[in-house]
């Protein structure tokens, strides 16, 4: 497994390819290239210097000729991570732009299909009504990725606001299952959660905690196929709060672990099943709690189940 | 007489869905498709309620709403914003303007939405 990866690292034509760069533009080829002009510089400085010992001026001359090629060589290398720099900007900014244009003829969508579902316009048959509920749930999927993808671009440009209060954990998560009800009953989940009122308060932005904590949550319901169980649990352990989400779901193939809090990363188990979801979830969840201060992590085992944990510092 | 509500927006497709809605539950609904008209309609035609969008041409959800509060002949008329510009700035900033309450449309439901007129009018 390690020769091929390594083999791939080597490989800088595909690689400057990957980032649509030719070989000039760069960086890891012309990081090779300065390296090798680094060591013919010095090697050469040797043998001039031992050999024309005579003539120092010759060798700072050289030097001072290999030290102006290098500086044009770095000046290139900066200018090319500042255009990858630029170029991962402008796809965010794009995601953004694309997403929040999206939104205005989904929302149109959406009420218009709501309209006619509600009988408003017409009576409507038991078939019609088949069709309209697959419209509705595939506009809300829609509409659910449009919010992911505007959260990930958000996160990714620095402009997610933060707003920081006084909060308790347990309501937090209270409020969380609540809305998460309807669906956990839907997919024959129970969700086992007890309040813990001891835990002591914390400083922190209670709707991007929401957002993270109800992403563990939809996925610990989403992954759980057949009847089966869904445990929260609450505890403070030194100066840190702790919030555990364990399913007795499909779980995570052990070689899906290592990508999956990677963008749009969906493990090849849940790939087969076809469940719905935008890969997203984790990769926002784990920017969230790392922006408020935390960690987020997990352990699973394909076909027993997930547990993912959070962590939030206490004051 | 019915309660008559001005729609500030610009896309037709919600003003159908709406016009048809709101008549349904027994309200009047003026359509206006720009900031402009949607200012003089306020003051012609004294709505009991605004529903106002943010972007929209000529002049943008922010001033009119500027104008209509600071416009003795409307600024008793409740306005609830109604975008899809979700960022906490424009809320707070249409809020201390004078807006009655500020939805997001890709969070609610028609039904929703509806629960909020009605409770304007209490």
């Amino acid at each position: 497994m390690v020769l091929p990866e390594t083999k791939e690292q080597f490989n800088l034509s595909r690689q400057c390819k990957r980032y649509g760069l030719s070989l000039w533009q760069c960086p890891q080829f012309l990081f090779l290239f300065m390296g090798i002009i680094i060591i013919c510089s010095i090697l050469i400085t040797y043998f001039i210097g031992r050999n024309y010992l005579g003539d120092p001026e010759l060798v700072a001359l050289v030097v001072l000729f290999t030290t102006a090629i290098l500086f044009i060589v770095a000046t290139i290398i900066v200018q090319s991570f500042e255009r990858l720099a630029e170029i991962s900007r402008m796809k965010s900014e794009f995601v953004s732009v694309v997403s929040h244009q999206l939104r205005s003829p989904l929302s149109n969508l959406r009420w218009a299909i709501e309209f006619l579902m509600s009988g408003r316009a017409d009576a409507i048959t038991e078939k019609q009504l088949e069709y309209f509920k697959i419209l509705m749930e595939n506009s809300d999927r829609m509409r659910e990725l449009v919010a992911d993808l505007l959260n990930v671009s958000r996160l990714e440009q620095g402009i997610m606001p933060f707003k920081k209060e006084e909060v308790s954990l347990a309501e937090i998560v209270g409020q969380v299952v609540k809305e998460a009800d309807i669906f956990a009953k839907a997919s024959n989940v129970v969700i086992d959660f007890e309040d813990e009122n001891s835990l002591p308060r914390i400083s922190t932005d209670p709707v991007q905690l929401k957002l993270a904590v109800s992403n563990l949550l939809d996925n610990a319901i989403r992954y759980t196929k057949r009847e089966g169980r869904v445990k929260i649990n609450l505890a403070e352990k030194g100066k840190i709060l702790f919030c555990e989400v364990s399913d007795s779901g499909v779980g995570i193939p052990k070689d899906d672990q290592k990508y999956i809090f990677q963008k749009f990363f969906r493990s090849s188990n849940i790939l087969k099943q076809q469940t719905e979801g935008s890969g997203l979830g984790l990769y926002i969840a784990k920017s969230i709690i790392e922006k408020l201060g935390g960690k987020i992590n997990f352990k699973s085992q394909e076909g027993v189940g997930s547990t993912f944990w959070l962590t939030l510092p206490i004051g | 007489m019915s309660k008559v509500i001005l729609f500030i927006e610009d896309e037709s497709a919600l003003q159908k869905t709406f016009g048809d809605l709101l008549q349904q539950e027994g309200y009047e609904m003026i359509s206006a498709l720009d900031g402009e008209i949607g200012l003089r309609l306020a003051e012609d035609k004294n709505p009991d309620l605004i529903l106002l969008d943010l972007i929209l041409p000529k002049a943008n959800g922010f001033d009119v709403l500027k104008k209509l509060k600071t416009n003795a002949k409307t600024q008793n008329i409740p306005v609830i914003i109604l975008t899809n510009l979700e960022d906490i700035n424009n809320v707070g900033k249409a809020l201390e303007l004078g807006a009655t309450t500020y939805l997001v449309k890709a969070q609610y439901t028609l039904a929703e939405i509806l629960e909020k007129i009605k409770k304007v009018f209490g």
